[in-house]
């Protein structure tokens, strides 16, 4: 199905891109410029070990001198072993910083995505972050190893044999440099057209990835409706668009290669007839021809290479972008600079005129919580009620700053949910949430996620409120692994589960949605009444469906379009509210009075 | 221990035995994928054999040149073998371009083919296995399967064939010029293969299982990654973020270390043959040197057979990268292929029996269902369900039911017993068949990414927008849809972050709605809904449930009450049978539920 990359890539140079990570490479640049140093050695080295055979030849063997083949023997072995080296010695200094560098990126992103707000998260998809997360990172990786390392040399090497050429005949060698002068141009062009294909096929890949991850999520709804072959219908279709990206980038790729295979071959042609020329009008010797020629051969593979090591710049440059793109993304949800802190928490929560809508909404539309305004004391028991879609879900994110207001204040205590550091918030209030996630750990894990202890009695005590003993028979008990779709746990296990953690969290404030919605009426009734002992103490929200989870409740607040319409006890509200009543009485309920209507 | 599928896919020391089994089973894989390509690698290996071959062509001109053409210009002023050697240079130029194009070309597709090809089995492959597999195997690591293992293999076939054929090609022609050259110069290269060979089996044993590391490493990095964001509020909510730091970051740093030393025995590997490389070229000038002094050699044949001896070592540092890049993918494979060995618990019939006039009947006999041995859900059951009738499960949890859901739905296989449909097994019915037959909504409502229409419209692909909408609206869901930004055509986006679970709920049984199957299986589907929207569903139930078999779960009452019949359940068995009103009357299990239920109403 179709996706969509939040923000629109803009362009930059392959250096200006680079630099936006340069923070992470500015650390182990000694150890990438001597790993650069050692290539370049390395390189060198490569090229002298033929002049001293050639040195060899014709020298000593040319006078039949024995005494000086082994010293020769000697030196060209010791170069050899010297190339090896420092062929050795770059990957030493490189290895280790590169894959720091990837490490340490890969941290920081997953460090930002956990501190971004969950409204970031709903606009993103999954599978864009972690291609960003892994893919991109190591094709970085590579090619600060490897990529940038062997451009440098290669430049370098070109840069250095102009040099030679013009040395040997400054004709030649300006002819050589005029007709291999339009690669600069046409490299040029590549890059124009290369990066907004290097840029899709990122994308696109990052696509595939949530596709498949969806298709695992909701494997359960693909089954019951047979429609597995539905989805790898679209799934090709994505994975066709990939296929079509990537042989676009190859073409592209291709082009640039076959011109540069073309036009320095082409440029030994003219300097051929160019120098045979220049030999027989006596500017030029025989000798030194050959040697331009020598020098001029080594140069073909450099500049062959540009064309692989620039298209791998330019992934580089994207992968960077891309990473920039989330690194970039703006924390709405964070510390206040000045913290206060509650002196004497009581679990006072209030809503103060609160409204919220998301940030893309069109001016037309009313804000999804209209100015609800809602006070629950300290110990209270609050129900909260009303249509789907009325905002009840939406109101409950607000006051542990899963998404924040856009206008009024969540207070807690008397102070602003957003002046309260988030761990403290975070701390006195506690979440269930109505599909119940649960993490690929133990079940004792799982359950003292918020826990500020560990301690057994804790965790039993979690357990029995939730009535979710049930852990007890799994395979290894507490300690049994679930997976992340909750092993084969039914929803209501779950769910328990869910209660479970928020119940250990000991929180001053509970904050509950639906969190009994899925649990039979047996156990709904022995969860409510061990909850009872909970809610004595602790002030809580619990958003409910059921007449029986009202009754746990204090009072009862009854939201309508975004807005808190009524507030009072269950039967304060059945007496006085209409809309109450059509949300809560039951169907039998209806047919009841309508029977005795009649 | 078995390494067979996806057991042991954790560890990453195999037995002797283990490791060539999984070696087997991924070089099966490898071949078979690139099989139907054969004559295109054929043909790209011809190019890159006639590519090198006109790049070789340069330097020969350029000597053509020199010692040929030169002289004709000096001596006769005859120009024209350098007109020739420059309009021979020009064409070689243009081939090796045109070669060099194509070649890159061709190997894109190929490679590019190769890849469409196995992610469409891989996915197709973990759609058709059974929930079994998936709630062990968890999405991360199927996408760890599809994403980093994909790409390892990806490396190798874009990078890897060049460097083989011109590595192997070069490495030959050297070989052959020096023999034919200097045969003694030329066995001091072969026997400087000896050393290189058991450079190569120890780099091959070495890197064997570190591949396989990074293999395991990076799923459990990716698998934590999507983890976390899948349920970043959880994560928040419960400020799990510096536990999740480290956690990551262990599994980064492992992943990390992993990698390194992999890179870091490539990193002995390479200057390790680029030494051998050393030590031979240097015998051979040793050796040459003092035949030439002895009078053994002439003086030009050494040259050129050290040339060729640097020469001869040179392409063996891209034969030692197609080494590395082709243990990657191997161990990338040895994880894919173990995917793609596992076998679906639920298989489809290879001869599925004709369902002919669907009725609707469901008939469990004698079935007995256990996960395991301790486990037994269903001891023996026995049901018959009429064609057209609607029941009601009840009972408390374990009792059975969404297992009796499942086998219904074939989620799961009877272990023993027969489940079927119209009189026919379900084993013998095909997949889409059955699907068409039987549809189950649950609890669990999942969105996909993409617009509400399309999500309903999963439970018919070729619906028109007029019965996305008529489904919708039978459900009640069209008011709720229609205020949305965009009506039908909103963006459900991530885990349909902005739709209510009620919202999605009702979205999903507008899905069945539109699916329209002889018998739907509704478990929990009506939980999340609050009393108006369900009371809507159930008005919409008893149309849509009015000429079709349909097995209800509830947990509320209200919901039951439409049944025609109420089967109430505990330890796998069914206790009481009766119409809701019958079982009231009876004074049983129900009757104390139903009486409960009442209190608990306003």
């Amino acid at each position: 199905m179709s996706s969509t990359t939040p923000q629109t890539p803009q362009k930059r140079g392959i250096l200006k891109s680079l630099g936006l990570i340069y923070e992470y490479i500015r650390p182990v640049m000694p150890r990438m410029i001597i790993g650069a140093l050692s290539a370049l050695g390395a390189t060198i080295v490569a090229l002298v070990i033929p002049v001293v055979m050639r040195a060899l030849v014709d020298g000593p063997l040319m006078n039949n001198d024995p005494s000086e083949v082994w010293p020769f023997g000697l030196l060209i072995l010791g170069l050899g072993l010297a190339e090896a080296g420092c062929i050795l010695l770059r990957r030493f200094m490189v290895t280790q910083p590169s894959t720091a560098i990837e490490a340490t990126m890969r941290n920081s992103l997953y460090a930002k995505l956990q501190r971004l707000p969950v409204a970031f998260h709903d606009r993103w998809q999954s599978g864009q972050l972690l291609s960003r997360a892994v893919q991109d990172l190591g094709r970085l990786r590579r090619f600060l190893a490897f990529g940038a390392i062997m451009f440098l040399v290669n430049m370098l090497t070109i840069v250095i044999g102009i040099g030679v050429l013009i040395y040997w005949s400054p004709l030649l060698g300006a002819v050589f440099v005029l007709v291999n002068a339009p690669i600069l141009w046409i490299t040029f062009k590549f890059e124009r057209k290369y990066w907004g294909a290097a840029r899709l096929s990122l994308d696109q890949t990052g696509d595939l990835a949530t596709t498949v991850e969806q298709s695992v999520h909701g494997i359960r709804v693909l089954k019951a409706f047979g429609r597995g072959p539905h989805a790898l219908e679209g799934f090709t279709k994505q994975a066709t668009d990939l296929r079509h990206t990537e042989i676009r980038k190859a073409q592209l790729d291709a082009t640039l290669w076959a011109w540069l295979t073309f036009i320095p071959l082409t440029s030994y042609a003219v300097c051929l007839f160019l120098g045979v020329w220049l030999v027989s009008i006596d500017a030029l010797t025989v000798g030194q021809l050959a040697a331009f020629f020598a020098t001029a051969v080594v140069l073909t593979f450099p500049i062959e290479s540009i064309g692989f090591l620039y298209a791998f710049a330019i992934e580089a440059a994207n992968a960077s972008v891309r990473f920039r793109e989330v690194m970039d993304g703006v924390e709405t949800i964070r510390d206040p600079e000045e913290p206060k802190t509650i002196e004497h928490p009581r679990g006072r929560l209030e809503f103060r005129d609160v409204h919220f809508r998301y940030q893309d909404a069109r001016p037309e539309e009313r804000d999804l919580v209209n100015g609800a305004t809602l006070a629950i004391e300290p110990g209270e028991t609050m129900a909260l009620i009303g249509i789907t879609g009325s905002g009840k879900t939406t109101l409950t994110a607000f006051p542990t700053r899963l998404y924040d207001v856009t206008e009024g204040q969540v207070l807690l205590d008397g102070v602003d949910v957003r002046d309260l550091q988030l761990t403290e918030l975070r701390t006195r209030i506690a979440m269930a949430f109505e599909d119940a996630t649960l993490f690929s750990r133990s079940v004792r894990e799982n359950v003292l996620l918020g826990a500020s202890s560990d301690s057994e009695a804790l965790v039993d005590r979690s357990l029995a409120i939730a009535q979710a003993g049930f852990v007890r028979d799994l395979p290894n008990s507490l300690e049994t692994e679930i997976g992340e779709e909750g092993l084969s746990l039914s929803g209501g296990q779950r769910q328990r589960l869910a209660l479970a953690r928020a119940v250990a969290a000991e929180p001053d404030v509970l904050v509950l949605d639906d969190p009994l919605s899925a649990l039979d009426v047996e156990t709904e009734a022995l969860v409510e009444e061990a909850l009872r002992s909970v809610l004595a103490s602790t002030t809580a929200l619990i958003v409910a469906h059921r007449p029986s989870t009202v009754q746990l409740a204090d009072r009862v607040a009854l939201m309508r379009d975004g807005k808190i319409d009524d507030v009072g006890t269950h039967s304060e509200l059945l007496a006085r509210n209409e809309h109450y009543r059509y949300v809560i009485s039951s169907l039998e309920e209806e047919e009841r009075n309508r029977k005795a209507i009649r | 221990m078995t390494v067979f599928g996806v057991a042991g896919e954790d560890r990453h020391e195999y037995t002797k035995e283990e490791s060539r089994q999984v070696r087997r089973r991924s070089r099966v894989l490898l071949v078979d994928l690139v099989r139907p390509h054969i004559p295109r690698v054929v043909a790209t290996i011809v190019m890159v054999v006639l590519g090198t071959g006109a790049a070789v062509l340069g330097p020969a001109i350029i000597a053509f040149g020199i010692d040929h053409a030169l002289p004709a210009v000096l001596n006769g002023a005859d120009w024209m073998p350098l007109w020739g050697a420059v309009i021979v240079y020009v064409l070689a130029a243009a081939v090796a371009a045109v070669l060099m194009y194509a070649y890159t070309v061709n190997t894109a597709r190929v490679s590019q083919a190769v890849l469409f090809s196995l992610r469409r089995r891989l996915f197709d492959h973990a759609q058709r296995l059974s929930m079994e597999f998936h709630e062990q195997y968890t999405s991360g690591r199927l996408v760890a399967r599809q994403t980093s293992d994909l790409e390892s293999i990806r490396d190798l076939l874009d990078q890897g064939l060049n460097e083989l054929t011109r590595g192997v090609l070069f490495m030959a022609f050297t070989l052959g010029a020096m023999l034919l050259l200097d045969p003694i110069s030329g066995l001091v290269l072969v026997s400087a293969l000896v050393p290189a060979t058991l450079l190569t089996i120890w780099f091959y044993k070495k890197s064997t299982s570190l591949f396989r590391e990074t293999r395991t490493t990076s799923a459990r990095m990716i698998q934590y990654f999507v983890e976390t964001m899948t349920g970043i509020r959880a994560v928040q909510a419960f400020r799990n973020e510096p536990v999740n730091e480290k956690e990551f970051g262990k599994r980064v740093e492992d992943y990390r270390d992993a990698n390194m030393r992999t890179i870091q025995i490539f990193g002995i590997y390479e200057p390790g043959i680029v030494a051998i490389g050393a030590i031979s070229v240097a015998t051979v000038v040793i050796v040459g040197g003092f035949r030439v002094v002895g009078g053994d050699l002439a003086v030009g044949v050494l040259l050129a057979a050290m040339l060729y001896a640097r020469q001869f070592f040179q392409p063996i540092q891209g034969i030692g990268m197609f080494f590395n890049g082709y243990q990657s993918a191997a161990a990338a494979l040895e994880k894919i292929s173990g995917v793609l060995e596992e076998r679906p618990t639920v298989e489809e019939p290879e001869k599925p029996a004709r369902l002919r006039r669907l009725r609707g009947s469901i008939d469990f006999k004698n079935v007995r269902f256990a996960y395991n041995e301790d486990k037994v859900v269903l001891p023996d059951f026995s049901l018959e369900v009429p064609a057209g009738q609607t029941i009601a499960l009840v009972g408390t949890t374990g009792a059975g039911k969404s297992t009796l859901a499942k086998l219904v739905s074939r989620f799961y296989d009877p272990t023993s017993g027969a489940v079927k449909l119209d009189g026919v097994d379900l084993r013998e019915i095909s997949n889409d068949d059955l699907r068409e037959a039987i549809v189950m909504v649950t609890q669990e409502a999942y969105l996909f990414s993409g617009t509400v229409g399309e999500n309903i419209a999963l439970g018919r692909p070729d619906a028109t927008t007029d019965e996305i909408v008529d489904a919708a609206k039978a459900v009640g869901a069209h008011d709720f849809i229609t205020a949305l930004p965009d009506g039908y055509d909103t963006d459900v986006n991530k885990r349909g972050g902005r739709v209510s679970a009620g919202q999605r709920q009702l979205v999903s049984f507008a899905r069945a709605f539109l699916a329209d199957p002889a018998v739907l299986i509704l478990d929990e589907a009506t939980a999340s809904l609050d009393i108006p929207s369900e009371r809507l569903v159930q008005e919409a139930l008893q149309t849509l449930l009015a000429d079709r078999t349909a097995i209800i779960i509830a947990h509320r009452l209200s919901t039951v009450a439409i049944a025609d019949r109420v089967l109430v359940m505990e330890h796998g068995r069914i206790i009481e049978d009766g119409s809701p009103d019958e079982l009231v009357a009876q004074g049983g299990k129900y009757a104390s539920l139903y009486r409960a239920w009442q209190d608990s109403l306003v």
